[in-house]
C-alpha cells in the first residue's frame, strides 16, 4: 500500500534563499497489488515522486506511508529495512561499475543476508529469464544500454520486492522485450507487489490498461 | 580459469579497494608505528633509568671518618678503633643493608685524578671511606648521624640522594616526554585513518548511494570500510614496528651504560636484547593498537558521514 497526504517536497536552492518546490499536495493511494502508469511531460516531478517512494528523499511536506510504515516518523534501521522491500529500476540503471552482471542482481539479496547457494540459484536463473546467461561475468561497461537496462531490471526484481517502481524501464529495450517486461511487470502485480512505472511511451501506455498518475508541473492532474 | 561467480571471499561491493590505497595509507601507519615504537622504547627505557637511580645511586651513603686508627671516644673495657666502632655502629642499624670499609687501593684510586697515578704512600693524613649501602632510599640518618658523632667526633655522612633525586626527576620527565609523544602519535594515527576514510568516502560516494539505496544499513557500510581500515592499519603497523627493531637494538647497544652500570659483555646474548622487558610486550600490542585505531575511526567517521543521506 502507499498513500500520499497532501505531500510536498521542496529542494534546497542553490546557494543561500528559499527551497524550491517541485511537487505540491500530492494527494492519492495504490493499494497492495496496483499498477499505475506515472505520466507526464519532461519536469513535471515524475522522477521526484519516485524518490520519495524509493526514500532517496522525504516529503518536505504531508505525509506519507509505504508498506504501512510512516516515512515521517520511521527511524532510520526502519527506513533501511523498507528499501529492501523496494525495487528500483533507474533511468540510468545505477550498476556498480567494478561488479559483474552476477554480483550486481545478486548484491540485493547480500545486503538482505541470504546464502549464497539460494543466491547463486535465484540469480542465474533470473539472468536467464532476461536473456544474459552467457554474461554472469561481464562488468556493465562491456554490456550494451539494453543489456545493462535488463540487468537493472534483474536486480530490481531478484528480493521479490513488495514495491516495484521503475523510472523508463523500457527506454534502451526493443518492442519484443518491453512487452516481455511489462508482462513481468503485470504478472508481479498479480502476484501482490505494488507496481509504479514512470513513462514517456504513449504506445505502451494504450497496450496495457491500468489507472495513470499525471502530474503537472509538480500537481496531479488525475 | 573462468572466475567463479559465487561470491569471493572479502567480496568488494563498495569497491574499497580502489579508494581506501594499500600503499598510502599502510604507509603512513606504519610511519606512525615506528614513532610510536621509538616513543614507547623512551618511557620504558626513562622508567628503568629512574627506577635504576633511585634503587641504586640514592641508596648509597658514603661515610668519613678521620683518624680512622685513633681510640674511639668511650672505649670501655673493649677499646676498639674509631673505624671499627663506626662501622659496628653502622651494622647494627636495621635501616643499613650493608657497610664496608674501603680498602687502601680503593682509596688510591678514588684519589688518583687528584694526586696522580703515583702509588707512593701519602703522608696525608686520610679519613677512612666507607660505602654505605641503605634498606630502604628514603630511610633517614639523623639519629645515625648523631651516634657516630658521639662515637668518632668529625665523621661525616654524604648522602647521594640528592643527586639520585635529580637525576630520577631529569629521568621522569623524559618518560612525560615519552608517554606525550605517544599520545600525539595515536592522535596523529586517529587523524590518518580519519582523512583516509573520508577521502574513499568521497570517491566510492555513488556505490554507497546505490549501496544505501538497495537497503543497507549504516552498520553495513561502516562494517566493509573499517574491515579494509582495520587490515590496512595493521599491516601498516606490523612494519613500522618490525622497522624499529633494529633501531631499536642498536640504541640499547648504545645506551647499555647508562641503564645498566654493569653493562653486560653481550647485550644481546641476554632475552631481552637490552631493551626493557616490558617494551617486548608492548611491541607486539602495538599493530593490535593501530588495528583497533583502524577499526574505531573508521566506524565513527563512516557513521557519521552517512548521516548526510536520508
Amino acid at each position: 500500500m502507499v498513500r500520499f497526504e497532501q505531500v510536498g517536497l521542496s529542494y534546497p536552492a542553490h546557494g543561500p534563499g528559499p527551497l524550491a518546490p517541485v511537487l505540491y499536495d500530492l494527494s492519492f493511494s495504490v493499494p497492495e497489488g496496483g499498477f499505475r502508469w506515472l505520466v507526464g511531460a519532461s519536469g513535471a516531478g515524475k522522477t521526484s515522486l519516485l524518490r520519495l517512494m524509493y526514500l532517496a528523499v522525504r516529503p518536505s511536506t504531508g505525509r506519507l506511508s509505504l508498506l504501512e510504515v510512516d516515512i515521517g516518523s520511521a527511524r532510520r534501521r526502519q527506513l533501511a529495512g523498507l528499501r529492501r522491500r523496494i525495487g528500483v529500476v533507474y533511468q540510468d540503471f545505477r550498476l556498480l561499475p567494478h561488479l559483474s552482471a552476477f554480483d550486481n542482481v545478486a548484491l540485493p539479496l547480500r545486503i538482505d543476508g541470504r546464502s549464497e547457494g539460494q543466491i547463486r540459484a535465484d540469480v542465474v536463473e533470473m539472468l536467464r529469464w532476461v536473456g544474459l546467461s552467457g554474461k554472469l561475468d561481464s562488468p556493465p561497461e562491456t554490456l550494451s544500454g539494453g543489456e545493462q537496462q535488463r540487468v537493472a531490471i534483474a536486480r530490481a526484481v531478484i528480493a521479490r520486492p513488495r514495491l516495484l517502481l521503475a523510472d523508463e524501464p523500457t527506454g534502451n529495450l526493443d518492442e519484443v522485450q518491453a512487452e516481455r517486461l511489462l508482462r513481468l511487470l503485470q504478472e508481479l502485480s498479480r502476484l501482490g507487489t505494488t507496481v509504479i512505472v514512470a513513462t514517456h511511451n504513449r504506445g505502451l501506455v494504450s497496450r496495457h490498461d491500468a489507472p495513470s498518475l499525471r502530474l503537472d508541473h509538480g500537481r496531479l492532474v488525475c | 580459469m573462468a572466475r567463479s561467480p559465487l561470491r569471493p571471499r572479502g567480496f568488494d561491493d563498495l569497491g574499497l579497494q580502489r579508494a581506501l590505497s594499500d600503499r598510502l595509507l599502510p604507509f603512513l601507519v606504519a610511519a606512525m608505528a615506528f614513532l610510536a615504537a621509538l616513543a614507547l622504547a623512551g618511557f620504558f627505557a626513562a622508567a628503568q633509568l629512574a627506577r635504576h637511580w633511585q634503587q641504586g645511586a640514592a641508596a648509597s651513603v658514603t661515610v668519613q671518618v678521620p683518624a680512622p686508627s685513633a681510640p674511639a671516644a668511650g672505649a670501655g673495657a673493649a677499646p676498639a678503633t674509631r673505624l671499627k666502632r663506626v662501622l659496628a655502629l653502622l651494622r647494627k642499624d636495621p635501616a643499613i643493608a650493608s657497610a664496608r670499609a674501603l680498602s687502601a687501593a680503593e682509596l688510591n684510586a678514588l684519589l688518583r685524578p687528584w694526586l696522580g697515578a703515583e702509588s707512593r704512600p701519602l703522608a696525608l693524613p686520610l679519613p677512612a671511606v666507607i660505602a654505605v649501602s641503605l634498606a630502604q632510599p628514603t630511610a633517614s640518618l639523623a639519629g645515625l648521624g648523631a651516634a657516630l658523632g658521639k662515637a668518632a667526633p668529625g665523621t661525616l655522612i654524604e648522602s647521594h640522594g640528592v643527586w639520585a633525586g635529580r637525576l630520577t626527576a631529569l629521568a621522569e620527565s623524559l618518560q612525560a616526554s615519552a608517554a606525550v609523544a605517544l599520545l600525539v602519535v595515536t592522535a596523529v594515527a586517529v587523524a590518518v585513518v580519519a582523512v583516509a576514510t573520508r577521502s574513499g568516502l568521497a570517491t566510492r560516494r555513488e556505490a554507497i548511494e546505490i549501496v544505501h539505496g538497495l537497503g543497507a544499513t549504516d552498520r553495513y557500510i561502516a562494517a566493509r570500510f573499517a574491515a579494509r581500515a582495520t587490515r590496512l592499519a595493521l599491516l601498516g603497523a606490523i612494519a613500522g614496528a618490525a622497522a624499529s627493531l633494529p633501531v631499536l637494538l642498536t640504541l640499547a647497544r648504545v645506551a647499555a651504560p647508562f641503564g645498566r652500570l654493569e653493562a653486560p659483555a653481550a647485550p644481546l646474548a641476554i632475552p631481552t636484547a637490552g631493551l626493557p622487558p616490558l617494551l617486548w610486550l608492548a611491541l607486539p600490542l602495538l599493530p593490535l593498537a593501530a588495528a583497533v585505531i583502524g577499526y574505531v575511526t573508521a566506524q565513527v567517521t563512516v557513521h557519521s558521514w552517512l548521516r548526510r543521506l536520508p
